[in-house]
């Protein structure tokens, strides 16, 4: 148990270097999201996140092949999960559709300026 | 009182969040300044950051660059890149793109409240990494197929059995693949510590041909690391219009707890 196991060399893979997908999927939606002192976090990497899983997932395309390949992942049922996904696709649009339309009315200079004093108080608060 | 470092308009980006480690990280590591990111010690835990303009990386600006599918495209890389430099020397847990601070006090405060959920992350995900494996179904569309000359359809029934046979070995292609990626999986997570199953890409943003069948991450221990690659490479047969694709390694992405983990959302 000498040293660690070193980080492995990356899988050399038949397209190159890792695409852009992979790369969007992981960084936007996966890790841990967490307030940092600029408001923006929360609510546009919410908004972009759900425009870009709209992009990068081709949800009627498994639909339309009727693979089931979550029929083993005992957590996931078959036409459950592909129901699912479905829904979660037609929330997302709608969800989208919201925040842009909230977005859009609170937009205002006004709600800007409100937007940065809030964040300096939550940056200057007690916890 | 540490804030002399920080030019003048200048907010930090945060990339990681890790244990404090003293190794050095990879020549050439490059965060968004184009400077080795710089490491912020508080309490046991250490935040890697770069200094950026708040002209790009203030509330608004920001706003207006995420927009920018080539701006997000370079930032996601390099955002990246740096946690994949952190991830050979330590056990980096990634934070959401665009994370941004004020000042130093303000990384300060943002590893003070995350705290409750950097430590456990750390523990979970020390020594492993995360590959992505991927499964295509490469199968001619009927209309891009292009017909061979020489069996040029005479008669409008040669050319309907044209398009049938077309079509049938379509649906072979899928079902094979079908049968593969869940033969895969099922085996892959056997293998692995967890496995976590993405959405289907879709061709328009990942540029790969055939469509996308299986699009899943495994979390490896390092050690088992060259097993598991092996294990993907022996479990690929070679079958026709089927391809595995295997990308890695990377930071344990899937596995830090997403927006999908509930566990951000009541933090207000």
């Amino acid at each position: 148990m000498a040293t660690p196991a070193r980080f492995p060399d990356a899988y050399p893979s038949d397209s190159g270097g890792a695409n852009l997908a992979d790369i969007l999927e992981r960084v936007l939606d996966k890790g841990i999201v967490i307030a940092g002192d600029i408001r923006i976090n929360l609510l546009d990497i919410e908004l972009l996140t759900i425009k870009l899983r709209l992009i990068v997932a081709s949800i009627d395309k498994a639909k339309e092949m009727g693979i089931d390949w979550w029929e083993d992942d005992p957590a996931l049922s078959t036409g459950a999960r592909r129901r699912e996904l479905a829904r979660e696709n037609e929330e997302l649009k709608a969800r989208l559709a919201a925040m842009e339309a909230s977005r859009s009315v609170d937009d205002g200079p006004r709600a800007k300026a409100e937007e940065v004093e809030s964040s300096e108080r939550a940056s200057g608060g007690d916890r | 009182m540490n804030d002399d470092h920080l030019p003048d308009g200048h907010l930090l980006y945060v990339y990681a969040v890790t244990r404090p480690f003293a190794a050095a990280l990879p020549a050439g590591t490059c965060g968004l300044d184009g400077a080795p990111p710089t490491l912020i010690e508080h309490r046991g835990l250490c935040a890697a950051v770069s200094p950026v303009p708040a002209a790009d990386f203030d509330a608004a600006p920001l706003r207006a660059h995420l927009e920018d599918m080539d701006w997000l495209a370079a930032t996601a890389r390099t955002h990246q890149s740096v946690i994949a430099a952190l991830a050979e020397v330590t056990c980096p847990v990634p934070l959401r793109l665009a994370t941004v601070c004020r000042d130093e006090d303000g990384v300060r405060r943002l590893l003070d409240s995350g705290r409750a959920r950097f430590e456990p992350t750390i523990e979970r995900l020390d020594g492993r990494i995360e590959w992505g494996v991927k499964v295509y179904a490469d199968a001619p569309a009927p209309e891009r197929a292009a017909p061979a000359p020489e069996v040029k359809a005479a008669t409008g029934r040669d050319y309907l059995r044209r398009r049938l046979g077309q079509r049938q070995s379509r649906d072979e292609t899928w079902r094979k693949a079908g049968t593969l990626s869940r033969a895969l999986h099922a085996d892959l997570c056997e293998r692995a510590e967890a496995g976590r199953l993405h959405q289907p890409q879709s061709a328009r943003l990942s540029g790969a041909s055939g469509e996308n069948v299986l699009n899943a991450a495994y979390l490896v221990p390092r050690e088992r690391s060259e097993e598991f690659v092996a294990a993907v490479r022996e479990r690929t047969p070679h079958v026709d219009g089927v391809r595995v694709e295997l990308t890695g390694p990377w930071a344990p992405y899937s596995f830090a707890g997403g927006p999908d983990d509930g566990a951000d959302q009541e933090e207000s």
